[in-house]
């Protein structure tokens, strides 16, 4: 053979990463969340704050930037690993906390559980994510290492085993990756659930020597953030899996196409594509053999219609990010017209994973037709908002009274929403389907890219159809008829239902454009478009009804169809808080000393409903909105 | 030349090249099928006016005959219900953007619109959707035509007709969605752009949007 042996090579840089790792283990290590959410929740202060107390104590610790650890709701959030304790998770961080648990925790030797989350190993003192409602039904396969590991520096990947599936297969013939693939059943993880093998497989088949594989991060729904945070958190896995990928069909060149509005992603993977680079795991001669791989960042400008996977083509060729109809698909004809393999972030993210532990270890997660995980971000009305992975065929209502712990109090389930933009709303009776792409697809939605977003009583779904349509009637290319138009025209009559104009011939029409547009549009971004309004059609028409007939938004949502009605028997001669907080000064204060509301100049901002205190919970709106009659208005 | 095949189009035995697009399969055979966009040379359709749906037996769902290549045995089919209801609102949907003031337009009674509406025996009117509306200035720049968007159904015939036949490049989609519209670089007038009136764009346009001055009436 004459050439180096993969394996040998990565033993070598294997065992110069866990000896490096190994120096860091010393001393306590502090790994503030710092992902994108983490950011926004102000975790950039806490690690500033950490540094600082540290300094000030004069203390040996170091303090990290670890990705997403998935729990959204307690951000910011850090972990402290101190040796002789197991590393523990806390959440809703503060200067004070920080304070607390330099002085008690890193100074001392208190770990201060009573403000912890997890510990993150089995212990007998403290409980781990594990033993939280959600991780019985959680099953981290991508995410295992999200925020529990430092992306910046590639030996914590290679430590924990990295690139030691890519080691392997080039040991071994290219179709021995692809077999694994295959046998696998590893479905693509955009959307639409297309068979990953199969489609690798028809870019291997195509003959010439230029290839080309692409890594589609342009995730774009309103409420998805899993393909952000992989990227954020885990950089090498994708990579990894895209080398592996590339190996399999004979590509030489790849891209991650990631969205400009993910500049810490962008900033990751880059810095995680350099440093492959330099252990010789990525560009010429990999591991010392004959297979040389580049990749490159394409950054997206933000058109959501670029997640379209031709769209996305022409947008990286200079052209319009427009749609082409297919066939030919991409890996007969993909990036400069050459066979190219376009996968999800997410399905890249399991290949060294399948590779490195086997299919038949991937099919015993899951369901047997569709094995494996699927990632959802779970937001909405509900208790625990994060990142979660679940198995396949785990039902909506385990992920969403489980995993997700429930609703808040006072919360009732009105309906769930899966996939965004092109997906549906799901009522209390579809709760019980399994997630996977075909169950999901029958009742009317689709699994999407995985956003989960749970709404109750208060959510008007006249005005949910009508946000989701805005957005893609707003992301719509224009190129198609149906899109450009059929669009705009479902927008117009949501617009006019939501204002109580219309009659039950627009809710007919509404349904058949619906149809038509899904049925006649050029790509997928039309063809799906009209599914959260077919939806609720279909499981909430009776919301549309009332809407229509009686001018009546039940979730009293509507502006056009509420009012707001201070009602005076719960009225405190006592309380002005409502006059301070109306901004149009439309309150006023009657002879009595009640308050009321000049309807002309209220302009239903909702801010006298909240400033109301709770013992009088006076200020009311009223769908019709009609006034009650003057004997009840002047009562006292 | 490429293999010869046999194919069947609403029960007529048909004799086709493989390889070639159904839709001109279907025309050539005095088969009608709606169509805008659609441009014989182009390897890689459009496929935007979404006019020409055709079914093919073994396919779930209608598709658009510009964009299928013919293949030993096919079975098509060029009504149907479903097909019909497609073409139907594809149809209500342009004309929604499409400024219908047919006796004052140039392009009457020679209007691919009005054929599609004649063919398929639809009507030409605007209520079923509330008309778009959006508002144009007349480009009456060059000499001998003029282009009023307000008739534009954005097939893009004028913008093949720009650049591959006249090799010019003086006109081409900009803008998204609703807005998308066929114009010059920086919007500027015809005449001030790099077009140089040689009027393939004007023969090329399907509808009145764009046309010869002389043709306009009172």
């Amino acid at each position: 053979m004459g050439k180096n042996d993969p394996q040998k090579i990565y033993e070598n840089i294997r065992e110069e990463a866990r000896q490096q790792d190994q120096s860091r283990q010393d001393k306590p290590l502090v790994m503030v969340g710092t992902a994108t959410c983490g950011l926004a929740a102000g975790a950039m202060q806490v690690k500033e704050d950490f540094i600082r107390e540290i300094k000030n104590k004069d203390l040996n610790a170091e303090v990290i930037e670890v990705g997403c650890i998935g729990h959204c709701y307690a951000e910011p959030l850090a972990i402290i690993a101190k040796p002789g304790f197991p590393p523990v998770c806390y959440g809703n961080l503060d200067d004070g906390l920080v304070h607390r648990l330099v002085e008690d925790f890193l100074a001392g030797d208190d770990p201060s559980y009573e403000y912890a989350m997890a510990a993150l190993e089995r212990n007998d003192e403290f409980p781990t994510f594990e033993d939280f409602p959600r991780g019985v039904y959680e099953e981290k396969l991508i995410l295992e290492h999200c925020g529990f590991t430092d992306f910046s520096r590639i030996d914590s990947y290679i430590a924990r085993g990295g690139y030691s599936a890519l080691a392997k297969s080039l040991s071994g013939e290219p179709d021995h990756v692809l077999a694994m693939i295959k046998e696998a059943n590893l479905r693509g993880r955009g959307g639409a659930g297309f068979p990953a093998g199969t489609k690798w497989e028809a870019c291997l088949n195509k003959s010439g020597d230029e290839k080309y594989v692409i890594c589609n991060g342009d995730e774009g729904d309103p409420g998805a953030f899993m393909d952000r945070s992989v990227l954020e958190s885990d950089p090498h896995l994708v990579i990894e899996g895209m080398i592996l990928c590339a190996y399999a069909v004979g590509a030489s060149q790849g891209y991650l196409y990631i969205r400009a509005e993910y500049p810490r992603a962008v900033e990751h993977v880059r810095h995680a594509i350099k440093q492959a680079g330099e252990k010789g795991l990525l560009g010429s001669s990999i591991l010392g053999t004959g297979f040389s791989f580049d990749l490159e960042v394409f950054q997206g400008s933000g058109a959501f219609i670029c997640g379209e996977a031709t769209a996305l083509v022409n947008s990286m060729e200079g052209k319009m990010g427009m749609p082409e109809s297919r066939p030919p698909r991409l890996t007969d004809q993909g990036y400069r017209g050459k066979p190219t393999v376009l996968n999800n972030v997410k399905t890249f993210a399991y290949v060294p994973l399948i590779i490195e532990r086997g299919p038949d270890w991937f099919k015993s997660i899951g369901t047997p037709e569709r094995p494996g995980t699927a990632v959802f971000s779970l937001v909405g009305k509900i208790n625990s908002t994060g990142l979660v992975e679940v198995p396949m065929g785990t039902t909506l209502r385990q992920l969403i009274e489980e995993v997700g712990d429930g609703l808040p109090e006072g919360c009732e389930f009105k309906a769930v929403q899966i996939g965004g933009p092109s997906g549906g709303c799901l009522p209390e009776s579809s709760l019980d389907v399994p997630i996977d792409f075909d169950s999901l697809h029958e009742a009317g939605a689709i699994m999407g890219s995985g956003g989960l977003v749970v709404m109750d009583q208060e959510d008007c779904m006249v005005s949910v159809a009508r946000y989701f349509l805005e957005f893609t009637q707003h992301e719509s290319c224009g190129k198609c008829t149906f899109c450009r138009l059929g669009t705009k025209h479902m927008l117009d009559i949501l617009t006019d239902i939501t204002r109580g104009e219309g009659d039950l011939e627009t809710l007919e029409l509404l349904k058949e454009l619906g149809e038509d547009v899904r049925d006649g549009s050029l790509c997928n971004l039309g063809r799906t478009a009209p599914n959260p309004v077919l939806t609720t059609l279909r499981y909430f028409y009776d919301e549309y009804k009332a809407h229509i007939e009686e001018g009546r938004c039940p979730a009293l949502v509507c502006r056009d169809l509420i009012l707001y009605y201070i009602k005076p028997s719960k009225c405190s001669k006592l309380c002005n808080v409502c006059v301070g907080s109306c901004p149009t000064e439309a309150i006023y204060t009657r002879d009595d000393g009640l308050k009321a509301i000049d309807q002309e100049k209220c302009v239903k901002c909702d801010n006298c409903r909240k400033a109301c205190p709770t013992e009088y919970d006076a200020v009311l709106r009223l769908s019709p909105p009609v006034l009650p009659d003057e004997k009840e208005r002047k009562a006292k | 030349m490429s293999e010869e095949i046999t194919i069947t189009i609403d029960d007529q035995n048909i004799k086709a090249r493989r390889g070639e697009k159904l839709l001109w399969v279907a025309l050539d055979n005095d088969i009608y099928i709606p169509h805008l966009c659609a441009i014989k040379e182009e390897g890689r359709p459009n496929a935007s006016c979404r006019l020409c749906f055709v079914e093919i037996e073994g396919l779930e769902r209608p598709v658009t005959a510009c964009t299928r290549k013919v293949e030993e045995g096919m079975v098509v089919n060029t009504r149907s219900p479903r097909i019909d209801r497609l073409v139907k609102t594809g149809f209500d949907l342009l004309l929604s953007d499409h400024n219908l003031n047919c006796r004052q337009c140039p392009a009457n009674r020679n209007c691919a619109l009005q054929v599609i509406a004649k063919k398929r025996k639809l009507k030409l009117k605007r209520d079923r959707f509330k008309p778009v509306d959006r508002k144009f200035a007349l480009d009456d720049s060059p000499a001998e035509f003029a282009f009023d968007r307000s008739r534009c159904v954005l097939c893009g015939q004028c913008v093949w007709a720009d650049r591959v036949e006249a090799e010019v490049g003086a006109i081409g989609f900009t803008k998204r969605g609703i807005n998308r519209v066929v114009t010059t670089f920086n919007d500027l007038p015809l005449a001030d752009s790099i077009c140089t009136e040689c009027k393939l764009c004007v023969e090329a346009c399907p509808v009145g949007a764009l046309y010869y001055k002389e043709d306009k009436k009172a």
